[in-house]
């Protein structure tokens, strides 16, 4: 079990330097998670940091491809503002 | 500690009619405070006015990582065109940092100031900006040190601040009521959780709150910022500024909100209203009764190199630094010798005692003027200034009061003053947009203006006037205002439009 960081992510460092297993690693054309030490937080944390902090929508997913931020959560844009500005997509 | 504030107003004026309108600043308006403060910002471009004509700075954007959300920002900070907070070309490593100051610092010796404030929060992104700042206080010691930040995380970084003899410190602070801080801040990162709203505004504004207090009690220079929203909170401001000054802040700088929909941000997307130059100046006068006020910020970019307002970030892009071989104690020798110049020669200003303003009748009306300058000169053609410096002349002085951005529309070298600025077609309506961005004004003081424009600005009410080419910008302000006073123009009986 663990967690995906998907194109959305701007390259922050944000989650870096949250994660308890120093799962998130520097990788072109954006960071990436090693599943092997990736725990989803369990027994650190109530809550996945990495995605606690990160501060774009749409840029962590679970193994399910499931948004932990979705579109609208973070920024409060209405859905229908973000689709008129392609800022919206569907989960896989 | 506790630190004097520098006021933008005359002890007389505070309980008088002109407290308002902030009148009577020395131009150096730094010049009253105790020897030791004034030696910290004198040659501090973000902190003196005075000083940013001749001092530069530079930021190295190290910090990348935020941990708060505000409305006005957008975390895709990744841009080369744009000059705003929160935008860079490239993240350096604090390695690389090291080795663009130094060669900065070699290149442009005028280079004071070395700041980190972003592209996010410095102190979510501790050990990047702390390696910076302890290589930096060794190898380059001549380098002054400041630091921004949304102030989330100050109270815990206080003691580093101070070890690392950072004594220059601002705080974003654009509330002290939670409640508009929530209309500002979506959410804070705290404690391992993401906190939403009120909530996360009140913690937010405790810690700020905090952490401006633990950095006055120490002796940093604290500047605030604060971003003018307008019907968020913009009349709430004017608390913030009483109580950032009680708390010992020596600085408010209130910036204008950018809010562009192709930014991307909240406020951008949703239509929000940015301020115009008016209502900026008029919330900066109703606070300069309670605080100095800085009106010289370019809000520049995270990667910001050169004077406030020009970026030379160019020149120095990692691979050109890659290359270059800097050999910095001699280049301290240098650097030496070129501010103890420019020190003399503020001293030397500073020394003259300012004459009467004779000739000047009682009563006389302030006049705004617009001034195409350039390190504290009357300097550049019309069509190529890229911004305004504006200046208020009253019988009490002359006293900088903001500075507004033009387009440029003048291309050519000798475009002004041959009749050729040809292509008028396409030309005009920005040299009529930046007529309008001079609202207000009634002279524009520049070294050259063309047929053309100074046409259009006698149209518009605008006199120009390129009589002071390479003058002081003060002296040449006060020069024409004495010139429109013995005309007698500026008595009430006379002309009652500018009164109050």
């Amino acid at each position: 079990m663990a967690l995906q960081i998907t194109q959305s992510c701007v390259n922050c460092w944000a989650c870096v330097d949250v994660c308890p297993n120093d799962a998130i690693y520097e990788d072109k054309p954006h960071f990436l998670i090693d599943d092997g030490k990736c725990t989803e937080c369990l027994g650190d944390h109530g809550v996945p940091q990495c995605a606690a902090i990160c501060p774009i929508e749409m840029a962590i997913v679970d193994e399910l491809g499931e948004f932990l931020n979705p579109p609208g959560s973070l920024t409060g844009i209405p859905i229908e503002k973000l689709k008129e500005f392609g800022l919206w997509r569907e989960a896989a | 500690m506790e630190l004097p504030v520098i006021s933008n107003t005359t002890p007389e004026a505070e309980g008088g009619g002109c407290a308002s309108s902030g009148c009577g600043t020395a131009p150096d308006a730094l010049g009253h405070l105790p020897d030791h403060i004034r030696a910290k910002v004198q040659d501090h471009p973000c902190y003196s006015e005075e000083a940013h004509h001749y001092f530069a700075r530079m930021h190295v954007a190290v910090a990348p990582a935020c941990n708060i959300q505000c409305n006005y920002c957008n975390r895709k900070y990744d841009c080369s065109n744009e000059s705003r907070p929160g935008v860079v070309s490239e993240l350096l490593t604090p390695k690389q940092a090291i080795n663009k100051v130094l060669a900065v610092a070699a290149e442009i010796p005028q280079m004071t100031v070395l700041g980190i404030a972003g592209p996010g929060d410095p102190l979510a992104n501790p050990a990047r900006t702390f390696e910076t700042f302890e290589q930096l206080s060794e190898r380059a010691p001549d380098i002054k040190l400041c630091v921004s930040t949304n102030g989330l995380n100050l109270p815990m970084y206080v003691d580093r601040i101070a070890q690392h003899n950072i004594d220059h410190v601002t705080i974003t602070i654009n509330c002290v009521d939670p409640e508009v801080g929530a209309k500002i801040y979506p959410w804070i990162f705290w404690e391992n959780k993401r906190i939403f709203g009120i909530e996360g505004a009140r913690i937010l504004i405790e810690q700020q709150q905090k952490g401006l207090q633990m950095l006055t009690d120490r002796g940093i220079l604290v500047k605030v910022n604060s971003v003018l929203i307008p019907g968020v909170n913009d009349e709430h401001l004017k608390e913030v500024s009483k109580i950032v000054k009680a708390k010992g802040a020596f600085l408010h700088n209130v910036m204008p909100l950018i809010a562009e929909p192709e930014h991307g941000t909240y406020y951008g997307i949703m239509e929000q209203p940015e301020p115009t130059p008016e209502m900026l100046q008029d919330l900066q006068d109703a606070c300069a009764g309670d605080m100095a006020m800085m009106r010289h910020c370019r809000q520049c970019r995270a990667d910001a190199v050169g004077l406030l307002g020009e970026d030379r970030g160019d020149e120095f892009t990692m691979d050109k630094i890659d290359v270059m071989e800097v050999d910095y104690e001699a280049a301290m020798v240098r650097r030496k010798v070129v501010h103890d110049e420019i020190i003399e020669k503020l001293d030397a200003k500073r020394g003259i005692v300012k004459p009467k303003h004779e000739g000047i009748p009682e009563g006389s009306r302030p006049v705004l003027m617009a001034v195409a300058g350039k390190n504290g000169v009357v300097a550049e053609h019309f069509g190529h200034a890229k911004e305004f410096l504006i200046y208020e002349a009253s019988p009490e002085g002359v006293r900088f009061v903001s500075h507004r951005k033009t387009e440029l529309y003048c291309g050519g070298m000798d475009a002004c003053g041959d009749g050729d600025v040809a292509e008028a077609g396409s030309t005009e309506s920005l040299l009529d947009r930046n007529i309008r961005v001079l609202e207000g004004c009634e002279v524009v003081l520049c070294s050259k203006v063309g047929y053309e424009p100074w046409a259009k600005l006698e149209a518009a009410g605008i006199a120009p006037n390129g009589e002071h080419a390479m003058e002081p910008i003060e002296e040449a302000v006060m020069a024409v205002y004495k010139e429109i006073a013995a005309t007698g123009k500026l008595l009430p009986a006379v002309d009652s439009k500018k009164v109050a």
